[in-house]
């Protein structure tokens, strides 16, 4: 019900799946290797017009957040350098619906690793 | 179109050498460019906040690229160690190009 | 009949109730979910309590029978009346009913003889639920348990009153009012104190409070648009450490999330000594163990109150005795400084409360996972005065009992239906949305993670039936959706009336529910309630 307000029409999952797939490898360069960050997010979002996430990567220099279920799965890349206490930071995004957040950080080396996680997005009310 | 307005959380003292952390927000409405405008039907023209920049004394330490997924308002929250006193600097710039922006000065122990 | 219940009433006597050997150095006392029920009631527990996952079958998703195998109760004691629903309306009879808040007083004036420094915890839910309540914005429980002096408590339906509301009473609350997963949403800092030191029996005791982790969802978050709430686990973990920092030889979690998510949250937090759990109403006689973490469940509507007394020596928990102890308001006599309290509170009310409005010939309760005879009233009226197809009612937990042949009051109609945001809405759905209503809202009881699981029952729905398989995942555990008038199957793209009440959307029309309700009743007069075969369940 509250996807006219977020303002994005769900595409087919598959489609947004695999557009995210290929944002990562061309990001990456490749197919990055799993683990090594970490997605902080909300298990149910309380707002799909804006949740909050963190990401986070020891020794990276760029992370890459991605909506996989967003019509465009882009969403933003944060860059770290020597003044950054540490590569960690958080904004708030638009979700268009129950889907996965992938992070993908780059690392000084320029070795590439990855992350996802589920974020529900409910039409919500029955308050226990 | 409502006053776009940077705000910023900073600490105003730090030690040297520990994490500071940073809150930054700016009003600021994101256009994604898929709304349809209730009235007419239309698609509204995308219009966001596309790059986000911290600089201490000038240079880059934080920077952020922002595409139309980033909720409105958009907010940003990173850490920075410092080694010296001097001027944090904020700039937002827009797909229209205007940039906004907004200084902070931080006293390093 | 009524020599019956002096004679059960005999075996039972308050001594009996209050009988606790008091030991260790510290007491705590736990009182939640009151919902407002100022004076005794009929409260039948649910009769189905599914688990699903890691929690299948394990306390407290067992209900009848298994219930009292389980803790080796005697069919027919005390004990299976108050926790169990089996031969609930016979032993109600027998035992009459139960709660009251001068009764809970004469408890707490007891406990506190034995341990005049006991930690007195509520654990939310206590402003919300009655008419008197409703029409006083909470004031008549904030008087009340003010007069009770709890130590601190946290919350969740209290904010349904809205954030004015909620700041002007705690702003004078003379206890903490806690909450370390309640942040402001603009700058993500935390809104309410996280927990609250005490020293008792030589020791220091952390009092760490969460309310309910998913209010912005559950009720309507435009009634407090810049808070944030969550389960938060790794803040959780943080204001453990900062507790035992500070000294705290025993971590106290005065939680509103529910017992499943509690369960977990003991199992993935460090040094967490007791939870006492809210939100979901279950009533164990003995705490969960989980790793060192006593999880303890306190019931509803003022049934029930426990008190655990813990040895606490070098920094840990040495021994401990617990007692659920169930409130039968016949036995426990009411201490009467507090009834002339809630009497007093009552008093402008009176005769709007005690107004019959109808009779029901068939047991009313609301608790059970997929339905309730409460919500088939309910749902029937809703068909009636809203002339739709199909109803729907929110699987709310809250909400007393009436025993066949019981008149109908108006206070009883707003046990069940009091709320800020009552209004009975009209509107059209596609099946295909019905089908994602009911998903969406199974996925809350029945995802396997807790985490996911917001506590309350199935949304109840009239003049349609369905399958449920619980083993399934999201979009694949309602099927065979019906509609009863027709017994032809709902079609995903056609639209049906729907009438339904509680929607968390702001500026939602309709007639509140409970003149609805009452309307309906007033009308029929006399209420029969079949029983409700509608809804098919797969357990797995
Ligand atoms: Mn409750
Ligand atoms: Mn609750």
């Amino acid at each position: 019900a509250g996807l006219a307000a977020v303002g994005l029409i769900r595409m087919p999952a598959h489609a947004s799946e695999e557009a995210t797939m290929a944002a990562v490898k061309e990001y990456a360069g490749g197919m990055p290797e799993t683990g090594g960050v970490e997605i902080g997010a909300p298990e149910i979002a309380e707002n799909g017009n804006t949740v909050p996430i963190e990401v986070s990567a020891d020794g990276a220099t760029e992370i890459m957040i991605l909506a996989a279920g967003n019509p465009n799965p882009g969403v933003g890349t944060f860059h770290f350098t020597e003044m950054s206490a540490e590569s960690r930071a958080s904004t708030r995004i638009r979700l268009a619906g129950t889907q996965d957040i992938v992070a993908v950080a780059k690392m000084a080396d320029g070795s590439t690793k990855m992350a996802r996680r589920e974020v529900k997005v409910t039409i919500g009310g029955c308050g226990g | 179109m409502a006053k776009i307005k940077p705000r910023v959380k900073v600490p105003k003292k730090a030690k040297a050498g520990e994490a500071v952390t940073i809150k930054t927000l700016i009003s600021h409405p994101m256009e994604s460019g898929q709304r349809k405008d209730r009235k007419t039907g239309e698609l509204i023209p995308r219009k966001i906040i596309n790059k986000f920049v911290a600089k201490y004394n000038g240079t880059d330490v934080f920077w952020m690229d922002m595409e139309p997924a980033i909720a409105a308002n958009p907010y940003v929250e990173f850490s920075v160690k410092l080694s010296e006193s001097g001027t944090i600097r904020f700039e937002w710039t827009d797909d229209d190009g205007s940039v906004y922006d907004i200084e902070k000065k931080i006293t390093v122990a | 009949g009524s020599w019956a219940r002096l004679a059960a009433q005999q075996r039972l006597t308050q001594d009996q109730l209050l009988d606790f050997e008091t030991t260790g150095n510290v007491t705590l006392v736990h009182l939640t979910d009151c919902h407002a029920h100022l004076k005794p009631v009929w409260f039948r527990e649910p009769s189905i309590n599914l688990g699903v996952g890691e929690a299948k079958g394990k306390p407290p998703h067992i209900s009848g029978k298994r219930f009292l195998d389980t803790y080796g109760l005697e069919a027919g004691s005390p004990e299976a009346y108050a926790l169990t629903s089996e031969d609930f309306v016979a032993m109600a009879r027998e035992y009459g009913r139960v709660g009251g808040f001068d009764r809970i007083s004469t408890v707490l004036k007891s406990i506190r003889a034995d341990r005049p420094d006991a930690l007195f915890l509520d654990g939310g839910d206590t402003w919300h639920g009655s008419y008197t309540a409703l029409k006083t914005g909470g004031q008549d429980m904030v008087n009340i348990m003010n007069a009770l002096k709890p130590d601190a408590m946290t919350s969740h339906w209290e904010f349904t009153y809205g954030i004015e509301r909620v700041t002007e009473i705690v702003d004078d609350l003379p206890f903490p009012f806690l909450g370390a997963n309640i942040f402001d949403n603009e700058w993500d800092e935390p809104a309410y104190e996280s927990h609250a030191m005490f020293e008792r029996g030589g020791v220091k005791v952390a009092v760490i409070g969460q309310a309910f982790p998913y209010l912005p969802i559950a009720n309507p978050r435009w009634m407090f648009p810049n808070l944030s709430f969550g389960i938060r686990e790794e803040r959780m973990r943080e204001v453990v450490e900062e507790v035992r920092a500070d000294g705290a030889e025993l971590v106290v979690l005065l939680s509103h999330n529910g017992f499943d998510v509690d369960r977990k949250m003991a199992a993935q937090v460090e040094g967490i000594d007791v939870i006492l759990s809210g939100h979901t109403h279950d009533a164990l006689p003995e705490p969960v163990q989980v790793d060192k973490t006593l999880i303890i469940a306190s019931g509803s509507h003022g049934k029930f109150v426990s008190r655990i007394d813990l040895d606490v020596r070098d920094g840990g928990v040495k021994g401990y005795k617990y007692r659920l102890i169930p409130i039968f308001s016949d036995v426990i006599a009411p201490d009467p400084e507090m009834t002339a309290l809630v009497d007093a509170e009552r008093a402008p009310f009176k005769a709007e409360l005690e107004e019959v409005i109808g009779t029901t010939q068939s047991l009313l309760y609301r608790r059970g996972n997929f339905n309730g005879t409460w919500d088939d009233l309910i749902c029937q009226a809703l068909l009636e005065e809203r002339e739709a197809d199909i109803a729907l009612s929110p699987g709310f937990r809250w909400g007393a009992s009436l025993l066949p042949g019981d008149p109908i009051t108006r206070e009883d109609i707003y046990s069940a239906t009091s709320m800020s945001y009552p209004n009975a809405y009209r509107s059209e759905m596609t099946g295909e949305f019905i089908h994602t209503i009911l998903e969406d809202v199974a996925d809350n009881l029945f995802n396997p993670d807790p985490y996911y699981q917001q506590g309350g029952d199935m949304v109840r729905v009239g003049g349609m039936g369905y399958t449920i398989d619980v083993t399934k995942p999201i979009g694949s555990r309602i099927t065979d959706m019906t509609l009863l008038k027709t017994g032809e199957p709902i079609d995903p793209a056609k639209t049906y009336v729907v009438s339904g009440w509680a929607s968390v959307n702001e500026g939602t029309e309709g007639p509140p529910i409970y003149d609805l309700v009452e309307q309906y009743i007033q009308r029929k007069g006399s209420i029969e309630i079949t029983p409700n075969t509608a809804v098919k369940t797969i357990a797995g």
